[in-house]
């Protein structure tokens, strides 16, 4: 068995839920193997020449993958493992892979396995469904599994090695039906909510936008992330890539701080694998009381002045 | 431009789902079922543009057992024309084999625009309309937050993707899954229920595509997630930082 895992990266950096997955792929098999596509990445595939458990690594610098096409992504790894005998493909169940992987499946004619969160066997993974209110425990019957993984549920790999890479030449036409305009990063200094040790999140009760400040003073303390629920992400007061649940991003920091949510399942989908949950709220029948290790009861407007000072 | 959207059938998103006792799956037994809310946003995308004058013809597609024709009825309610169901016996058909019947689907029909939820919010596989975007050939956006149609037959769609917003130019023919912000669906007005009442649903026997539709995956088991221990109540600030310092230790 040989494993290949699709990187994500910037051209400049391998981003975290490649190291998860790596570490993924390391549990399934030994022979793990990664491809990365790009454009003048050199960087990048030198972060990715240090990571622990790859035996070989692939690289393709074109044109055409300077930013993430899933058609051309696509259909130059199917070129790359036909006709090789790799049993597994896996790619980390975020934005990217999602919306990458899925076309890969249909190339192969495959059933994709989605944003595994447990490995049992080479061919038996355990996924969350229904938001995370069941999981459920699939065996694959495919030839080849491929999967997305959820990079929250796996340690990142270490970045102790040393091994050389493979370039390759794959002649594959650029899809002409799609290309790309812009990408609009949003800007902060803070640690990305996916991988940072310590998230704040506020809700429906910061009440606007501007309130947030409020939390800025403490993240900045604790170098935390900053997020929000859907209700907050809705109303306008924090920009959609901040939303943390079922619908937005998968978080499982050191510690989850919630403040001003209430607990609505598809958020509690999306932060319940944290070590700790802390939570302020001033309706003391919120459901996040019932899913937090420490609660506090308080008027938020309070609550928050005092805990920055206190840290 | 004819837009073919596709709706599916699930437990309704405010239901507190239960794992049944023999672990087979989750109880749908007497539970409320919708539409997907996902494909509701693409219902209404293809709605608005058509209120645009910019799609002359939505086609609303499920594959399901007969009860799903009540989901392509609402689809039809908000202002959809006529509605194809895919009727079948197995509740659970995989996204590989729901992408190729999609997939005969349009090439009888030849839709221009290909419309769907970015997931249904039971499976949560995320895969459908990257899957029949592959099969088609036709272009994809997914997670599209923003469709914008251009006069020379391409669209402009904004997508959700980690850290940000990516904006990319699809020619027709294509396939969009929505996201959350795309738009908020209205609720279909009486008058509107009333005249989906007479709007034309086909049913096709899933027999007659000649598609093997054996899942690929076997389900073991459905489990419970695992519980979170019960937590405390602290008092004041002063008793949280305390906490997370010495119980915590994160501090």
């Amino acid at each position: 068995m040989t494993i290949l895992v699709v990187i994500e990266h910037d051209n400049n950096t391998i981003k975290q839920s490649s190291l998860s997955t790596i570490s993924a792929a390391k549990k399934i098999e030994d022979n793990v193997e990664a491809i990365i596509l790009g454009k003048d990445m050199n960087s990048a595939v030198n972060d990715l020449k240090k990571c622990d458990h790859l035996k070989k690594i692939y690289t393709v610098d074109d044109k055409m993958f300077e930013n993430p096409i899933a058609e051309n992504l696509s259909s130059a790894i199917a070129k790359f493992i036909d006709g090789k005998d790799f049993s597994h493909i896996l790619s980390p169940s975020t934005t990217f892979g999602k919306n990458m992987s899925p076309k890969l499946s249909a190339l192969l004619d495959v059933q994709q396995i989605s944003d595994i969160t447990n490995i049992i066997s080479s061919d038996t993974f355990e996924r969350p469904i229904y938001a995370g209110n069941a999981i459920a425990k699939v065996r694959s019957n495919d030839k080849v599994k491929v999967i997305t993984v959820r990079p929250t549920c796996f340690e990142p790999c270490g970045k102790n090695s040393e091994i050389d890479s493979q370039e390759l030449v794959l002649d594959i036409d650029v899809n002409g039906n799609v290309s790309f305009v812009k990408y609009d990063q949003s800007k902060s200094d803070r640690p990305e909510l996916t991988s940072a040790k310590i998230v704040i999140s506020g809700g429906r009760g910061m009440q606007n936008g501007d309130n947030f400040r409020l939390l800025e003073g403490i993240a900045d303390k604790l170098g935390a992330a900053m997020g929000a629920s859907r209700a907050a992400v809705d109303a306008g007061f924090v920009p959609n890539d901040w939303q943390v649940g079922q619908t937005g991003k998968i978080v499982a920091p050191d510690l989850y701080i919630a403040v001003g949510i209430s607990g609505a399942i598809q958020h509690i989908a999306g932060i319940k694998d944290s070590k700790f949950i802390a939570c302020i709220n001033k309706d003391e029948e919120a459901p996040i009381f019932n899913f937090s290790d420490y609660g506090l009861v308080g008027d938020l407007f309070e609550v928050l002045p005092q805990l920055e000072e206190k840290l | 431009m004819k837009a073919l959207v596709c709706v599916k059938r699930v437990i309704d998103y405010n239901v507190k789902i239960r794992v049944k006792a023999d672990k087979t799956g989750v109880e749908t037994e007497n539970v409320k079922m919708s539409m997907n809310p996902f494909d509701e946003i693409a219902v209404e995308e293809a709605v608005r543009m058509k209120e645009k004058g910019l799609i002359d013809e939505i086609i609303v597609l499920s594959i399901g057992t007969d009860k799903s024709q009540e989901t392509i009825r609402s689809g039809l309610a908000m202002g959809g024309d006529r509605g194809i169901l895919v009727k079948t016996d197995n509740e659970q058909i995989e996204p590989l084999n729901v992408g190729k019947i999609i997939q005969t689907i349009c090439k009888k029909e030849s839709p221009d625009m290909v419309i769907l939820g970015k997931q249904a919010i039971d499976d949560d596989c995320n895969q459908t309309g990257q899957i029949v975007a592959t099969l088609l050939g036709y272009p994809q956006a997914t997670f599209a937050s923003e469709v914008k149609k251009n006069d020379d037959n391409t669209i402009d769609v904004t997508r959700e993707v980690d850290g940000g917003l990516e904006t990319i130019r699809i020619a027709i023919p294509c396939v969009i899954t929505t996201d959350l912000r795309l738009n908020e669906p209205r609720y279909a007005s009486l008058p509107n229920i009333m005249k989906a009442k007479q709007k034309k649903i086909e049913v096709v026997e899933i027999q007659t595509f000649g598609i093997d539709i054996k899942n690929r995956l076997d389900i073991l088991e459905v489990n419970e997630p695992p519980e979170r221990k019960p937590g405390i109540k602290v008092q004041d600030v002063e008793s949280l930082v305390n906490k997370l310092k010495n119980e915590a230790k994160i501090l």
